[in-house]
C-alpha cells in the first residue's frame, strides 16, 4: 500500500503523539543532566498537545461532530503553562548549579534520609 | 499519485519522531537541545496540517522561539566539560526501555482500536465535498485566530447553544458562552507569579562586601 496515497486520520496523529510522549518519558527517566530531564518534559507536553489538536481538528474527521475549538484552546493553555514551567525549572537548575557546581540530578540527594 | 496532505504529514511526523528519538539517544546536551528544536518545529508543521494555524504559529513563537531559547541559555550557562555528556548506566537504560515499551504498546493499542479515529477513506478530501454543499468548515472560516481569541474572552462562536425560550416562543440557537475566560485569567496571573518567582530564584547571590572598617556584612 502506498503510504503517500492514504488519507490521514486521527490515528496517525495519535501515533506521532504516542512516540513523542514515550520518548519524553524515557528521556526524563534516563538523563542525569537536569536540563535533559527538562527536555523530556517538553517532549511529553508536546506529545499531549498533538493529541489535543488532532482530536479538535475538523479536517481529520470530516462529517463527525467535532469538539469545536476546545482542543486548540487547551493546546494554547498547555503551551503557556510549559513556558512558565520551563522558566521556573531553569531558575531552580541555575540555583542548584550555583550552590553545588553540578547539574547532575543524582547529586541532589541532600534530603535523602 | 501523491496525496500532498499525506506527504507533508509523513515529512513532519517522521521528522518529529526521529529527532525526538535522537534527543533520547544522544548523550551530548548541546546536541539534545538542537534536536529538540527540530522536533518541536516539525510538531508545529503537524499543527498547521491539522488546521490549527494559530496554535502552530504559537508553537513556533512561544515554544521554539521562547521556551527553547531559554533552555539553550540554560545549557550554555551550565555547559562545563563534565556535564556536557553524562553517561547513563546500562541497568537504567534497560529498565526505562521496558517501561517505555510497555507505555508505547498501551498507547498504540488505544490509538488503533477505535474505528472512528481511522482515516475516513483513501479518497482525497477535495473530492469528497461536492461544490453545492459547502459543508467543509475550513473553507468557510479558514483562520482560527479570531475564533480562538473570542473563546478566550468567553464567547464561543464555534459552538452553538440552545437558549431556554419563554413559554410559547421558539427556542433559539445562539453562539455559546461556554468559553474559557476564567481559565484565561487564572493562567495569566499564574504566568505573572511564575515569572516573578523565577526571577527571585535565579537572582545572583549577595556579594560579600567589605565595609569601611574591614568587617563583612
Amino acid at each position: 500500500m502506498n503510504p503517500l496515497a492514504e488519507s490521514i486520520g486521527v490515528t496517525h496523529y495519535l501515533i506521532v503523539g504516542a512516540v513523542m510522549f514515550v520518548t519524553g518519558a524515557v528521556c526524563m527517566a534516563t538523563k542525569r543532566n537536569a536540563l535533559g530531564v527538562l527536555m523530556g518534559i517538553e517532549l511529553v507536553l508536546n506529545g499531549a498537545n498533538i493529541n489535543f489538536v488532532a482530536f479538535g481538528s475538523e479536517y481529520l474527521r470530516p462529517g463527525a461532530v467535532g469538539t469545536g475549538l476546545d482542543g486548540q484552546l487547551i493546546a494554547l493553555f498547555v503551551i503557556v503553562l510549559a513556558a512558565a514551567e520551563a522558566a521556573v525549572a531553569l531558575a531552580i537548575t541555575l540555583n542548584f548549579y550555583n550552590n553545588h557546581a553540578t547539574v547532575d540530578v543524582d547529586q541532589a540527594d541532600e534530603l535523602k534520609g | 499519485m501523491i496525496h500532498w496532505h499525506s506527504f507533508f504529514f509523513l515529512l513532519f511526523g517522521l521528522t518529529a519522531c526521529v529527532f525526538a528519538l535522537a534527543v533520547v539517544f544522544t548523550n551530548n546536551v548541546v546536541r539534545m537541545a538542537f534536536y529538540l528544536v527540530l522536533s518541536l518545529g516539525a510538531t508545529s508543521g503537524l499543527f498547521f496540517l491539522a488546521g490549527a494555524d494559530f496554535v502552530g504559529a504559537m508553537q513556533l513563537m512561544i515554544y521554539v522561539g521562547g521556551t527553547l531559547v531559554l533552555l539553550v541559555f540554560g545549557v550554555m550557562l551550565t555547559a562545563q566539560s563534565p556535564f556536557i555528556s553524562m553517561k547513563t548506566r546500562a541497568g537504567e537504560w534497560i529498565a526505562s526501555m521496558v517501561a517505555g515499551g510497555l507505555l508505547l504498546w498501551v498507547l498504540l493499542t488505544a490509538a488503533f482500536n477505535v474505528e472512528e479515529w481511522r482515516a475516513v477513506s483513501a479518497v482525497p478530501l477535495t473530492q469528497q465535498t461536492t461544490p453545492g454543499e459547502g459543508t467543509e468548515p475550513g473553507v468557510e472560516t479558514p483562520v482560527t485566530a479570531a475564533r480562538l481569541g473570542l473563546g478566550l474572552l468567553g464567547a464561543r462562536v464555534d459552538r452553538l447553544e440552545v437558549v431556554d425560550a419563554p413559554e410559547g416562543a421558539q427556542s433559539q440557537v445562539v453562539a455559546g458562552l461556554s468559553g474559557y475566560l476564567l481559565p484565561f485569567e487564572i493562567v495569566s496571573v499564574h504566568l505573572l507569579v511564575v515569572l516573578v518567582g523565577a526571577a527571585y530564584l535565579a537572582r545572583p547571590k549577595k556579594r560579600m562586601t567589605t565595609g569601611p572598617h574591614g568587617d563583612t556584612e
